[in-house]
């Protein structure tokens, strides 16, 4: 029962985690929340329904759709990000929102307002049994995907100069310029890269719940939200962190809270953000020291 | 002083002058539709100019408005089905609202001001957040009245639809509430309230070292602004008579924001000028999927035109007019500006 638990947690809370980090990253840079986040899972559904009639592969097509996907991120910087970057942050989150809607509605206008099939390999579903747990393969692959990930995330961050220069403008992005870091190319990098997480936790997610419709962004964005905003806005360990710990809240809830509470569990949750951005406004995690935009 | 008040008198006439002018519209096209579209538009007009308390004076996004105008729908809601109903609407509602019913206006007065004591005792902490955190909390506590209103069945028929609202919201009702709520907010821009929390927004720091306290400035115009969204809620519930959850949830947000940002979020002018806008674009949209629809030009479903059209032009209007229509003058210094020929 316990370790059926911890299982169950570990598997959502590595889907959390890549989410939330996708939106620290850009976060900890801009200083700027992309509401437009979400979508890149529509667009890895569409993407994928979209390619089903063709006779690639399955991991061919989930790849062109994470592809599809860093491609839309980096769409996002260029319209809704860029040419507001110097204006107010009130812009900035409405751009993205705007972004968003733009996304959502361009769905529900060119395919359809009703939910879509999209296919996933059969054995992703199948059952395994290990010392009396019972899960399906998906959960374990996204501990194994999440834990790989991570590796080379923090390995990128740490070791490479790109990793340095990104973590540089995170702490001063005007100093991290004056000393010749190249601000384009960065941003662009933290939007690739978060287009590319939320690209695969995106194919975990759809992996569960196999099919796609136009306000399929909601939920991830969301997750990602309270994830960041528990773990530490600007912290990409926090961001993890939070992950984790908000799959172990939503996991606790659904073991032990009865049937005709459970429905108000988005208000304790939000609640619980609220809660915390009151104590911690900066999140469990602190992150570097200058949190204002510079 | 003399002259703060001088120009809200200005300012007031000019937007009554506006609404009869409106009003007088609807007599001379006489149909039922363009009747429908006008009471609508007023009704908007009341949550933007609400929003604008808030969101113009104080310079914080905030996405709960849509959520304080759900609380006055089902508020008023809830007290103005007759009783009779009532056991049918809503069979499980506790007994001591089961059987009482007030008059719609006065139940639309007691949604605003239930939609703004949930806000005062909500958002208090939540005031001396800045920028994305203020914006995400906002969103926060929309996720969280939305998911109570579908939740609590017993009050709000849960995510089904809410029915049996007794019809009572005409043009003159929402043109004399709208009208009311313009004049609030001239009121409280230019009361000591609204200078001193535009000057947190301005800058805060310098604010509060003369003694503005940022949190209690801010409280006060969210209570403000959640009484009028609330007002708009029960408006709009007597007016449609029956609606869901849905029907307070991120289109209709994304559809207000469009309108303040349009108009300008500075000015009270602003936000009347991005609803009605917004309102005629937004229609002039719809008859143009009608047309197509109905024409068999093209076999294609349109939904989602509207939505699309929208999100790119408030894009261009933030990179190009990033404080809308009217960045910081209103309606009545431009006037005087223009005629009088003074400063």
């Amino acid at each position: 029962m316990i370790l059926q638990f911890i299982v169950d947690v570990l598997s959502l809370g590595s889907m959390y985690a890549l989410f939330a980090l996708g939106l620290v990253l850009v976060y900890g840079i801009l200083k700027l929340v992309n509401f437009a986040y979400g979508e890149l899972i529509l667009v890895i559904g569409y993407s994928i329904f979209l390619l089903k009639g063709s006779p690639f592969p399955w991991f061919f097509m989930s790849f062109i759709a994470i592809i599809m996907c860093i491609f839309t991120s980096i769409a996002t910087d260029y319209v809704a990000f860029r040419p507001v970057r110097e204006k107010s942050v009130t812009a900035v989150l409405i751009t993205s929102f705007a972004f968003a809607t733009l996304l959502q509605n361009a769905a529900l206008l060119l395919i359809s307002a009703k939910p879509k099939n999209v296919p996933m390999p059969s054995f992703l579903s199948d059952s395994v049994q290990f010392l009396g747990v019972i899960t399906p393969v998906r959960n374990l692959i996204s501990i194994l995907v999440a834990v790989v990930c991570l590796f080379i995330f923090f390995q990128f961050m740490k070791r490479s100069l790109l990793g340095l220069a990104m973590r540089a403008s995170a702490t001063n992005f005007n100093m991290a310029r004056m000393l010749g870091i190249p601000a384009n190319l960065v941003i662009t990098t933290a939007f690739a890269l978060s287009g590319l997480l939320a690209g695969i936790a995106g194919t975990l997610w759809m992996s569960k719940i196999s099919m796609v419709f136009p306000g399929i962004g909601l939920e991830p964005l969301l997750i990602a939200f309270i994830a960041t905003v528990i773990g530490g806005m600007r912290s990409i360990q926090g961001a993890v962190l939070g992950g984790f710990i908000l799959a172990f809240i939503d996991m606790s809830f659904n073991y032990l809270l009865p049937q005709d509470i459970l429905k108000f569990r988005d208000a304790f949750t939000f609640s619980f953000v609220i809660l915390i951005l009151v104590i911690r406004p900066e999140g469990l995690i602190r992150g570097p020291a200058t949190g204002a935009r510079t | 002083m003399k002259d703060f008040t001088n120009e809200n008198f200005i300012n007031i006439l000019f937007f009554f002058g506006l609404f009869l002018l409106i009003y007088a519209l609807n007599i001379f096209m006489g149909t039922a539709i363009f009747e429908r579209i006008l009471t609508n538009l007023f009704i908007y007009i009341i949550l933007v100019v609400g929003l604008q308390v808030f969101m113009g004076n104080s310079g914080i996004l905030s996405f709960a408005h849509i959520g304080y105008m759900s609380i006055g729908a089902y508020c008023s809601g809830i007290f103005s089905i007759p009783v009779k109903m009532k056991s049918m609407a809503l069979p499980d509602l506790y007994y001591f609202i089961q059987i009482t019913t007030f008059d719609p206006v006065i139940c639309i007065f007691i949604g605003g001001i239930f939609a703004a004591i949930v806000a005062a005792v909500l958002t208090l902490p939540l005031m001396r957040l800045n920028d994305a955190a203020a914006v995400i909390t906002s969103f926060a506590v929309l996720m969280v009245i939305h998911s109570i209103v579908v939740g609590w069945s017993a009050v709000t028929n849960g995510p089904r639809t809410f029915f049996g609202v007794p019809k009572a919201t005409t043009l003159e009702l929402a043109m004399i509430f709208s009208f009311a709520a313009v004049i609030i907010a001239f009121l409280y821009k230019n009361s000591r309230f609204g200078l001193l929390l535009r000057a947190t927004r301005d800058n805060e720091v310098a604010a509060e070292s003369i003694g503005a306290n940022t949190v209690y400035l801010r409280w006060f115009a969210v209570i403000v602004s959640a009484f009028l969204a609330g007002i708009a809620g029960g408006l709009w519930g007597h007016f449609i008579t029956s609606f869901s959850p849905k029907s307070f949830y991120l289109r209709e947000t994304f559809l207000v924001i469009s309108m303040i940002i349009i108009g300008g979020s500075f000015t009270v002018t602003g936000a009347i000028a991005g609803a009605l806008f917004v309102t005629i674009g937004y229609e002039f949209l719809r008859w143009i999927e009608k047309v197509i629809k109905f024409s068999d030009a093209i076999k294609f479903e349109f939904i989602g035109l509207t939505e699309i059209f929208l999100s790119i032009t408030m894009i261009v209007f933030l990179v190009t007019k990033p404080k809308g229509l009217f960045p910081f003058l209103e309606i009545g210094e431009i006037i005087k500006k223009k005629f009088f020929n003074k400063e």
